[in-house]
């Protein structure tokens, strides 16, 4: 499929479903209206609430609130799990006495957390940050301690005869390798590092998109809710572009990242 | 050990090596038994054996990659201990750093002895241009044909200059015409520079064609060297005209009637160890 064609299709499905949305909540079907705008509100409501936002300017302060907490997480998770999960996979001893407490802490439900960081931290950016950090620097440490501890025995061996010390093995073949499975791992870190301020402003703050949505459940204010989800769905797909920029070029030695066949 | 007065003029010498493995279930795998072999300083060597015989093993020693269970290796009449410091090794997989462009992988063995960054960088151009891949400077590795990659991978050796070549099954992967290529490329830039060759391969024509000396190991465990011929073909040669010659058939229909045996047993080993307890 050509990428027009594929763009196509993706317009459709998204205009059928708004489609459908609209009709089984304004159309009544045999005298029954299936989705109550009560409870599902309508297409047109969420989109000019939306656009009410945007207009009134009032959205800006909450994105750049989220987008805040978000990088902050991603930037301080990644390198502390870069950090640690290379620390731990050259020296064995450390991983296996650490082992069962890392275990124990990334079993640990994260939400169960936010109280205690909104308690430590008050109700500012850095409770939402800490609970983001605690989902990035586990995805980021799993990925790093495995690559560098699978890089391949025949490039150390070759490093080695090539007249490397152990600092420039470090450096040549084991820091690149982590990076590596750093970078393949993003799209999922940034994407916990948004989820962690989102779900840390649910719970319990004065800005940003997550305390949009809860304000707006707080008032059965369903249109609102729908527009939260929306703009937040929206700022998603905006960083994830991002980011596979990003890796592109980053990792344009790998394989797939760069090929750009004709 | 007689040898003494030899391991001093020699490049490499292994006396008696015997290499052991410690297998997980706690008991020893011997590889190679009592191995000799010496290679003077210039000299083409190639060892020939059935898949599985501790060709790569027998490397990895003389690199001081692996010690020896048993034994000596002696490099320029010194004791090794650690790695092998005077030699290049060329490994039987994929080794070059995927992360890196292919001069850039030339020129890391010249930046890590501390030679300024961009005067390695201009000899790693050369030396890429000497193996036919001044146009290819730029290509990370998965960029470049499995042929392509081989030839980085000498200039990344070779551009050390090391006294000792060391070459596990260099051209193994590499289709039928690519390979006899690649083997005239080796053959041209070892008579510009003579060093010690240790050449690994499992094809005899190969072997010959490319070396001053052929040795054949013993299928294993507890593999030996059974067998050691000087070919007495002129240099320089071709390797695509050299296979016509009759010296060429008559010393290849002796090396295989050794040979053959060993690669037999070597099967029938690795197919009734599959069985397992059946023996
Ligand atoms: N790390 C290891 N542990 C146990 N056995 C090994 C190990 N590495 C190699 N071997 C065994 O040693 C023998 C020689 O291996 P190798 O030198 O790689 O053979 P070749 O290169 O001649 O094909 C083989 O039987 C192999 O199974
Ligand atoms: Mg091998």
């Amino acid at each position: 499929m050509t990428r027009v064609r594929l763009l196509m299709w993706q317009v459709l499905v998204g205009v059928t479903l708004i489609g459908l949305w609209q009709l089984l909540t304004t159309v009544p079907i045999f005298g029954v209206t299936l989705l109550p705008p009560f409870f599902f509100s309508t297409p047109e409501k969420v989109i000019e609430r939306i656009i009410k936002w945007f207009v009134e300017g009032t959205i800006w302060k909450h994105l750049a609130i989220t987008l805040t907490e978000a990088i902050l997480a991603f930037v301080i998770g990644s390198l502390g799990g870069a950090l640690i999960g290379f620390w731990f996979a050259r020296q064995q001893m450390v991983a296996a006495v650490f082992d069962p407490y890392v275990k124990m802490m990334n079993a640990l439900p994260r939400v169960v957390l936010a109280p205690i960081f909104a308690l430590w931290l008050g109700l500012g950016i850095w409770s939402k940050v800490a609970l983001g950090i605690t989902l990035v620097f586990f995805v980021v440490f799993f990925n790093v301690y495995q690559g560098v501890k699978e890089t391949s025995s025949t490039l150390v061996d070759n490093a080695r005869m090539l007249g490397m010390s152990e600092r420039q093995l470090l450096r040549h073949v084991y820091w690149p390798s982590a990076l590596s499975w750093m970078f393949s791992s993003l799209h999922t870190s940034v994407g916990f590092a948004v989820v962690g301020a989102v779900v840390g402003e649910y719970l319990g703050s004065a800005a940003g998109l997550g305390y949009l949505i809860q304000q707006a459940e707080g008032t059965f204010d369903v249109a609102g809710v729908f527009a939260g989800m929306t703009v937040l769905a929206l700022f998603v797909i905006v960083i994830d572009l991002l980011v596979t920029k990003v890796e592109r070029r980053l990792l344009v030695w790998r394989p797939n990242a760069s090929a750009e066949r004709i | 050990m007689s040898s003494h007065d030899a391991s001093r003029s020699a490049a490499v010498t292994l006396a008696d090596v015997t290499v052991a493995f410690r297998l997980a279930d706690g008991g020893v795998f011997t590889a190679v038994e009592n191995a000799d072999l010496s290679v003077a300083p210039g000299e083409f060597v190639a060892i020939v054996g059935p898949t599985g015989c501790g060709k790569s093993t027998l490397l990895n020693v003389a690199a001081g990659l692996m010690t020896a269970a048993a034994g000596s290796v002696t490099i320029f009449g010194e004791p090794l201990g650690g790695i092998n410091r005077r030699a290049g090794y060329l490994f039987q997989g994929d080794a070059l750093f995927p992360w890196k462009t292919a001069l850039e992988n030339v020129a890391i063995g010249l930046e890590v002895e501390g030679v300024d960054p961009r005067d390695a960088q201009a000899r790693a151009q050369e030396w890429l241009t000497s193996v036919g891949l001044g146009a290819f400077a730029n290509r990370y590795p998965h960029m470049l044909s499995g042929g392509q990659r081989k030839r980085v991978g000498l200039a990344q050796v070779l551009i050390r200059d090391p006294r000792i070549l060391l070459m596990d099954e260099p051209f193994g992967p590499l289709d039928a015409q690519t390979r006899q290529i690649m083997g005239n490329l080796l053959l041209d830039l070892w008579t510009a520079e003579r060093k010690a060759v240790l050449f690994v391969t499992h094809d005899l024509e190969e072997a010959i064609a490319l070396a001053d000396r052929v040795v054949i190991m013993s299928a294993g465990p507890q593999s030996r060297i059974i067998g050691n011929w000087t070919v007495p073909l002129p240099r320089p040669r071709d390797i695509f005209e050299i296979r016509l010659e009759k010296t060429f058939h008559d010393l290849h229909r002796e090396i295989w009637g050794v040979l053959k045996s060993e690669v037999m047993k070597g099967y029938q080993q690795s197919a009734g160890s599959m069985q397992g307890a059946a023996s």
